[in-house]
């Protein structure tokens, strides 16, 4: 175990000791003795950056199933690195505004730090794994610490249905992407993505291929929250806001953006591939930011405008990959849409952290996040303010925030698009840049509204239900950071831009990228859209009350969500129907389906198989008194169907047995028809015992009702195995080793009566369970009689 | 020729039986049905006994025994349940 494994499972074994330090501390708030882990972890991971840059991959294996090829493999290059720094530093910003933010005298502490340090470990473990099962395992962890986070305040209705409505779509994403892995398995024979990555022109001609690419895009669009699969997202807001911020903005919904990177150079070779991923992100781009703008809840807004965030930086991953299509110098027209894509989820990680703690900070001092009551705090929490328009300013795309650099560079990524010369590009991708602008002008609109409508406006101090003020400093610290950088990258973009290769070496590997990102570059059709998209958001943004209406046209039956709703609630409806439709609780119909099946399956096999074979060759002669026995049997049997009363039925049985005796004793068993004689007298008398017992109600004699659909099953039965018995007969393929028996039964076990001896001496394992049978038998009719519990309680 | 005899009388005490087992499903009471049961069980007597000569074995000479005494105990167990409804009586003083 190297230090990097310590690294990423050192949040797992601190999450062990929180519920003890909880206890032993409980005056100390619990999240100051895990602040300096994500600290230290962050300082760590800083310390690989130079090395990193230079090109250096750290990789470092410990062996868990190792006969499997499954291992725990660490592999840091400039991706992974950068994830891990964004958990890490993230994450020790939203523990320490979680401090501030979460009461240690209301809340459960010891649970909500478990749980997110199992998130931030698992978060870890996904980023820096290169073995795909390890990473579907760490994959399933943070599903399952995001459920639990989502719930955390459970005794909340809408908490409970938000996290069971992500638990829901995650993991049936990731069950998914676990079969992409096992496709990816079969192509390739290993798990490791970077062994995958150099096969990656088998791949893209196997059959498997399609599948596979499918099932890993859904993983990563569930995660992601990607049109169709954006439901979960908004009701995700129901946790805690520092959860929000951490999970729900800069890191979960970015593993699925990290699946599709990471797995760029293997499948990126399939227009699918890039249809698929510069498709749904675009869509979800333009979804996201048009349904933002109708929401009242300032986490709602957010929520929606992370969703249509991550749609930008997926399809600029998806037409990035373009790039691979093309040699190396062609090739650098399309990587500036992965260097944005780079670019972009960086900024997205700083502003939308920084958005989320400020919400949490109005909600936290006001009592409310609806935009409806709140107004005109620009006075009164100026700081706060201060966040917001750095933040939203960004968002929106102005400068001199890093929004606008990565907008722009966002643009040039999309009109790159229709020069894309296959896969339909060059007339279908003029569409990308009229949908990214159209989406950027909603996305300047909610901006504002975030602004503007917290902060600006008239003062409603009777909607509020605490007396709103300043946040204290502990709140504030983490977003100021999170908007320092927001600025700091924004004027010195090149600060990051090392880092941005670097990602992109990972991303695109074999190429060379020299990233510059300019805030000036000239009067082209970039800084034309964005004057536009400015132009147009204030027209909208003031006329928002006349064409808000077109938000109520879409009736909400149409809605995803309530396709999720009504889905559920008719996969449940039809599973009920349907298994109340053949549990009917009646063992007859049971028995019917039982023998259905048996002459169903057997007969086809029957007939399938041309296994019906009659040969006489191998057949005793008939002796007449052997026919009038059989006569007896059948006649016996069939009057036992028409008998009229139960007494009647008990003695035919009785001379069917008997009968029976008979037959062993002309097939010379003297044995069986001993034991068979005794039994039936016996089991007779148990009959007649029953019988005498009826209750007296439903005594009245009557004869069975002539049914046709079971006089057809009975018949069935009775055919098939017939047929079977003279099939099998007909084609005895094999001496019988009786011939041992007979030789051996006097020899070697001192016996001359030859059943005797197979039953006790040859066999006689058989014999030792059927007494224990028998045993059993007599002891439970023992218990049936005399425990009689519920005695007392009826009477 | 002894064979054939006993073929013969095998093939007779069947024909006896089919009657037998006649009146146990037409009945028209339960006793005769009973009582045809009990014919029934002797007449196995008389088989298994020819079919012993015919086998030229002893080995069925219990089964012979046996069924007479089930016979007699199963007709005996009926005739009780016909008359009291009951077979086995309560032991009073363990109530």
């Amino acid at each position: 175990m190297s230090l990097l494994h310590l690294a990423i499972i050192s949040p797992l074994i601190l999450a062990i000791f929180i519920p003890f330090v909880h206890k032993t501390f409980p005056k100390i708030h619990t999240g100051w003795f895990l602040l300096p882990l994500p600290v230290l972890l962050f300082a760590y991971f800083l310390s690989f950056l130079s090395t990193t840059i230079n090109g250096q991959t750290t990789m470092e294996t410990l062996a868990w199933i190792p006969t499997l090829g499954i291992n725990f493999t660490v592999r840091l290059d400039g991706l992974g690195l950068l994830f891990a720094m964004l958990i890490t530093g993230i994450g020790a910003l939203v523990v320490l505004y979680s401090i501030y933010y979460l009461s240690k005298e209301k809340e459960k502490l010891n649970q909500f730090y478990v749980y997110l340090l199992l998130f931030m470990g698992a978060m870890l473990g996904v980023v820096l794994s290169d073995n795909l099962i390890v990473l579907y395992a760490f994959w399933e962890l943070t599903s399952f610490s995001s459920f639990l986070l989502i719930g955390y305040w459970n005794h909340r209705e809408r908490s409970r249905y938000g996290a069971q409505k992500s638990m829901l779509i995650t993991v049936f994403g990731g069950l998914s992407m676990l079969g992409g892995i096992i496709l990816l398995y079969l192509m390739t024979g290993t798990f490791s993505i970077s062994e995958a990555i150099v096969l990656a022109d088998v791949i893209v001609n196997h059959e498997l291929f399609t599948a596979a690419l499918l099932c890993f895009l859904l993983g990563a669009f569930t995660k992601s929250a990607q049109f169709p699969f954006h439901i979960w997202l908004p009701d995700a807001m129901e946790a805690p806001t520092p959860v929000s911020a951490y999970l729900h903005s800069a890191t979960m919904v970015k593993a699925g953006i990290y699946l599709v990177a990471r797995l760029t150079p293997i499948f990126a070779l399939s227009g699918l591939w890039i249809w698929l991923v510069a498709g749904i992100g675009i869509l979800t781009l333009f979804w996201g930011s048009f349904n933002a703008v109708k929401h009242t809840d300032l986490k709602g807004i957010l929520a929606y405008s992370t969703i249509s965030q991550l749609g930008l930086i997926m399809s600029l991953l998806g037409l990035g990959a373009a790039s691979l299509h093309y040699s190396t110098i062609d090739a650098g027209f399309y990587t500036v849409a992965v260097s944005a894509a780079v670019f972009h989820l960086l900024n997205h990680a700083t502003f939308k952290g920084s958005l989320f703690m400020m919400v949490g900070i109005v909600d936290h001092e006001t009592g409310t996040r609806d935009i409806r009551n709140l107004g005109g705090l620009m006075t009164i929490m100026p700081i706060t303010f201060t966040i917001a328009i750095i933040g939203a300013f960004s968002m929106a795309g102005l400068p001199p925030f890093n929004g606008f650099l990565s907008k722009e560079m966002f643009f040039t990524g999309m009109l790159r698009a229709q020069e894309i010369g296959f896969f339909n590009m060059g007339t279908l991708g003029i569409l990308f840049p009229i949908i990214a602008w159209v989406a950027s002008v909603f996305t300047f609109i909610y901006s504002m509204i975030i602004v503007f409508k917290t902060f600006t406006g008239k003062f409603q101090p009777e909607k509020l239900k605490v007396k709103p003020h300043e946040a204290p400093l502990g709140l504030l610290i983490s977003p100021v950071i999170l908007v320092s950088l927001v600025v700091i990258i924004g004027l010195f973009p090149n600060l990051v831009a090392p880092l941005i290769n670097t990602v992109m070496a990972s991303i695109l590997p074999g190429m060379e990228f020299d990233v510059h990102i300019y805030h000036w570059h000239g009067f082209n059709t970039e800084l034309f859209m964005t004057i536009g998209v400015i132009l147009a958001g204030i027209l909208l943004y003031k006329f928002m009350p006349k064409w808000t209406g077109v938000y109520t046209r879409m009736p909400e039956r149409f809605s995803f969500n309530s396709a999720y709703d009504n889905g559920l609630a008719a996969i449940q409806k039809g599973a009920n129907r349907f298994t109340n439709a053949y549990m009917t609780n009646s063992i007859r119909t049971y028995l019917i389906y039982i023998f259905a099946f048996f002459i169903f399956t057997l007969g086809t096999t029957l007939i399938v198989k041309n296994a019906f074979t009659l040969d006489t060759s191998n057949v005793a002669s008939i002796h007449a008194f052997e026919v009038v026995l059989v006569v007896i049997i059948a006649v016996g049997s069939i009057s036992i169907l028409f008998a009229k009363s139960r007494m009647t039925t008990i003695i035919l049985l009785g001379a069917v047995g008997y009968s029976v005796s008979l037959f062993y004793a002309i097939f010379r068993a003297p044995d069986l028809a001993l034991t068979q004689l005794v039994i039936e007298t016996v089991s007779v008398a148990l009959f007649l015992l029953v019988f005498y017992h009826l209750p007296k109600v439903s005594r009245h004699e009557e004869t069975r009702q002539f049914k046709m659909g079971n006089a057809i099953i009975s018949v069935g039965v009775g055919v098939v195995v017939t047929m079977i018995a003279l099939s099998a007969h007909s084609g005895k393929a094999f001496d019988s080793i009786s011939q041992y028996y007979i030789e051996n039964t006097y020899k070697k076990a001192a016996g001359e009566n030859m059943v005797n001896v197979i039953l006790v001496d040859f066999r006689g394992f058989d014999t030792l369970f059927e007494i224990a049978v028998l045993a059993i038998a007599a002891l439970g009719i023992f218990s049936l009689i005399k425990l009689r519990l519920t005695r007392g309680k009826e009477q | 020729m002894f064979d054939f005899v006993l073929y013969i009388t095998l093939l007779c005490i069947s024909l006896a039986m089919v009657g037998l087992v006649y009146r146990v499903i037409k009945g028209p009471s339960t006793p005769d049905r009973v009582v045809a049961l009990d014919g029934l069980g002797i007449n196995l007597v008389a088989i298994i006994a020819i079919l012993s000569i015919i086998l030229r074995t002893s080995a069925f000479l219990d089964i012979i025994l046996l069924i007479g005494i089930l016979a007699f105990i199963g007709t005996v167990t009926f005739a009780k349940f016909l008359e009291k409804g009951v077979i086995l009586e309560r032991d009073r003083d363990n109530l």
